[in-house]
């Protein structure tokens, strides 16, 4: 496989993951490339999502969980015993497949995260109003910041939680099929948004949407059955793609 | 094509075009068509509705009753109607003819029926004692209405005391009926416990639904909720043997039961409603909430704290409320750990009386439908509308937060 020739921000060898017996991952390797959008696609169940989640290492929460390999960012290693996890995720954010704004004010939605790494009262709103801007949102808000998050509509939702998650100046953005709720309107505004996000994060997007993986990509990874069949430019992969499995997946006659 | 054509008609005009159908499927489908049109009573299911409707509607129908008894029994103090005043002028014995025979009953205090079963001379003689009786009173108190609401809730400077005080004493040549002292130690017992059991309970339940590991999380949630199964009278036993020696040890204060010692073992009774009805509001939380907090990089307690116990205060809420019914309702612990005496006093450290402990401990020794005995009454009928109103105005204030917690204020 031809690998991207711009600086990795993760390297991933030889993930294996399990939940409890069952192996879900199956010696992954994989570069994120800085400032680009990888996709993750392949059929549901083929570890897609939990490799997503290993690299904020979510799946800690889960108590049967048993992995093996390495992930560096930067050349660090992540598992190592000597990272602060909370750290880590300050800077992996994550959008997740459902919407799920704190029940709160707009504005403190937002500022959660903020806060919680200290950020300064008078810089708060300045951020704020930064990151709504960065997320689209907020031409949309910006009257009716102290209104709860829960009154706004599933794609303006959605976007508060990018908006949530990219205010605390994160890496990589790591988002789970964030359109899989949401109408082509809003799915559309979304993708448009990660469009102009990577000039400032590394992103990587699972989804099942194959269009959506040729709009807004630009390295796409093909999985299936836990493992990694293909990795290339999207172009690549959509246009001309190595592997059979995932010329048919692509082509939809299986998935 | 015909055969499907057939079919429809015969869908259409159900089962009165016998003739022309096929003889391919009329059958079934006739019959599908009686089992929709007939309409079948199930009377199994109708009889179970019925009772279970019955059932609820005799629970409240139960509540209501009891309202309606405690209510009818204190309503004669409530309106004022009743007046223990020695206040009347002394009758000669030569007035009786002249009386009607209801005021002669009322001066004597005996029912009319009674008076009339007596000759002359008894009636004579209940006259002149009365008379001597009332001129012996040297006591200006006596010629107070000691039943009326100024006396039951403000202070009164008692014959031979040096202040005017708030003072329970319904026994004795002057019953005095001020609610006062008891309505601070109900409130003092009460503001103890929740001290205790709302910290306590509220963490152990945030402990336990959202920090705790599984294993750990098996062991203490069915332990706290045990404490709810020890019967109030053991609890009381322990606090009036081991707690109150023991916390006079390590406290110092002067008498040994008193609000405190009540308070922390009142504590121990509501502590699992408390920690019941928190975890379950907690638990419910989305874990999409908490995930999202994690994701942004706060540790655990910080997501608990700061995430899911603000989108819980409802049901955190709710369970103070109900705590605090339970804690101003409980008697037994009340009553054998706080000392039962009737004093005003700022000091949770001094003994206090319940209104609770109060009529447990009196209703048994009234006279029947007297003063004491409906004043009781008027007790249990305040300590009704107590929890009553505190569980609506939670409920209101509870229902406030939810709307504005969803957004739809």
């Amino acid at each position: 496989m031809d690998k991207p020739n711009i600086q990795p921000v993760l390297q991933i060898r030889r993930l294996n993951f399990w939940y409890g017996a069952k192996q879900a991952l199956f010696d992954v390797n994989l570069d994120i490339a800085a400032n680009c959008t990888t996709a993750l696609i392949g059929p549901s169940g083929c570890g897609k999502s939990t490799l997503l989640r290993c690299l904020n290492r979510m799946n800690d929460l889960n108590d049967a969980q048993r992995i093996e390999g390495t992930i560096t960012m930067h050349g660090m290693d992540i598992r190592a015993p000597e990272v602060d996890v909370i750290e880590l995720r300050k800077r992996v954010g994550m959008v997740f497949q459902k919407s799920n704004p704190f029940p709160k004010s707009i504005f403190e939605n937002v500022a959660y995260g903020l806060r919680i790494q200290g950020a300064k009262k008078n810089h708060l709103e300045e951020k704020v109003e930064a990151s709504l801007r960065r997320a689209a949102l907020w031409e949309e808000v910006k009257d009716r910041l102290h209104d709860s998050a829960l009154a706004l509509s599933g794609g303006q939702q959605q976007r508060l939680c990018i908006a949530r998650t990219i205010a605390v100046e994160p890496d990589v953005v790591l988002m789970d099929e964030p359109c899989s709720a949401l109408d082509p309107t809003a799915t559309a505004k979304i993708e448009e948004l990660i469009q102009d996000l990577k000039r400032y994060y590394t992103i990587i997007i699972v989804t099942h949407n194959m269009q959506q993986a040729t709009r807004c990509s630009d390295f796409t990874a093909f999985f299936y059955l836990g493992r990694l069949v293909e990795f290339d430019t999207t172009d690549n992969i959509f246009t001309n793609p190595a592997n059979k499995q995932t010329e048919d997946y692509i082509t939809g006659r299986f998935g | 094509m015909e055969e499907l054509n057939n079919s429809i008609t015969m869908q259409s005009s159900s089962g009165s075009a016998c003739d022309t159908t096929p003889a391919v499927a009329p059958v079934p489908r006739a019959t599908l068509a009686d089992a929709i049109v007939r309409r079948k009573r199930r009377w199994g299911e109708w009889l179970v509705e019925r009772g279970i409707f019955l059932v609820s509607l005799s629970a409240i129908l139960m509540i209501f009753l009891i309202f309606v008894f405690v209510g009818r029994e204190a309503v004669p103090v409530a309106l004022g109607r009743t007046n223990n005043a020695r206040s009347q002028k002394p009758i000669a014995a030569s007035d009786i003819p002249m009386l009607l025979p209801e005021k002669l009953a009322a001066y004597l205090g005996v029912p009319v029926a009674d008076l009339k079963g007596f000759d002359a001379d008894t009636l004579k003689q209940l006259v002149e004692l009365k008379a001597q009786e009332l001129q012996e009173i040297s006591n200006p108190d006596a010629r107070l209405n000691t039943t009326s609401w100024a006396m039951m809730l403000l202070p009164h400077r008692w014959h031979g005391y040096d202040t005017p005080e708030y003072i329970w004493q319904p026994v004795g040549d002057i019953p005095k009926f001020n609610m006062v002292p008891l309505l601070i130690g109900s409130l003092k017992a009460t503001l103890v416990a929740l001290l205790l059991s709302i910290p306590l309970g509220v963490g152990a339940a945030i402990y336990v639904s959202q920090l705790a590991r599984p294993a750990v999380r098996e062991i203490i949630k069915p332990t706290i909720e045990m404490l709810s199964g020890i019967p109030s009278v053991v609890l009381g036993f322990f606090a009036l043997i081991v707690l109150a020696s023991g916390m006079q040890a390590v406290f110092g204060y002067e008498s040994r039961l008193n609000a405190f010692v009540a308070g922390v073992a009142l504590g121990l009774t509501v502590i699992p409603i408390i920690f019941t009805i928190s975890e379950d509001a907690l638990s419910s939380v989305p874990k999409s909430y908490i995930h999202a907090a994690l994701a942004l990089g706060a540790s655990p307690w910080k997501a608990a704290w700061q995430v899911v116990l603000p989108a819980a205060v409802p049901g955190v809420f709710a369970a103070c409320v109900l705590g605090f019914g339970r804690a101003i309702g409980e008697t037994m612990v009340v009553l054998m750990a706080s000392g039962n005496a009737s004093i005003v006093s700022a000091s949770i450290f001094d003994s206090c009386r319940t209104l609770t402990a109060s009529i447990a401990a009196e209703l048994a020794e009234v006279v029947f439908g007297g003063d004491h005995y409906r004043i009781l009454f008027l007790l249990g009928a305040l300590l009704f509308a107590v929890t009553f109103l505190t569980n609506l105005l939670g409920d209101v204030a509870v229902h406030r937060l939810k709307l504005k917690l969803e957004g739809r204020r």
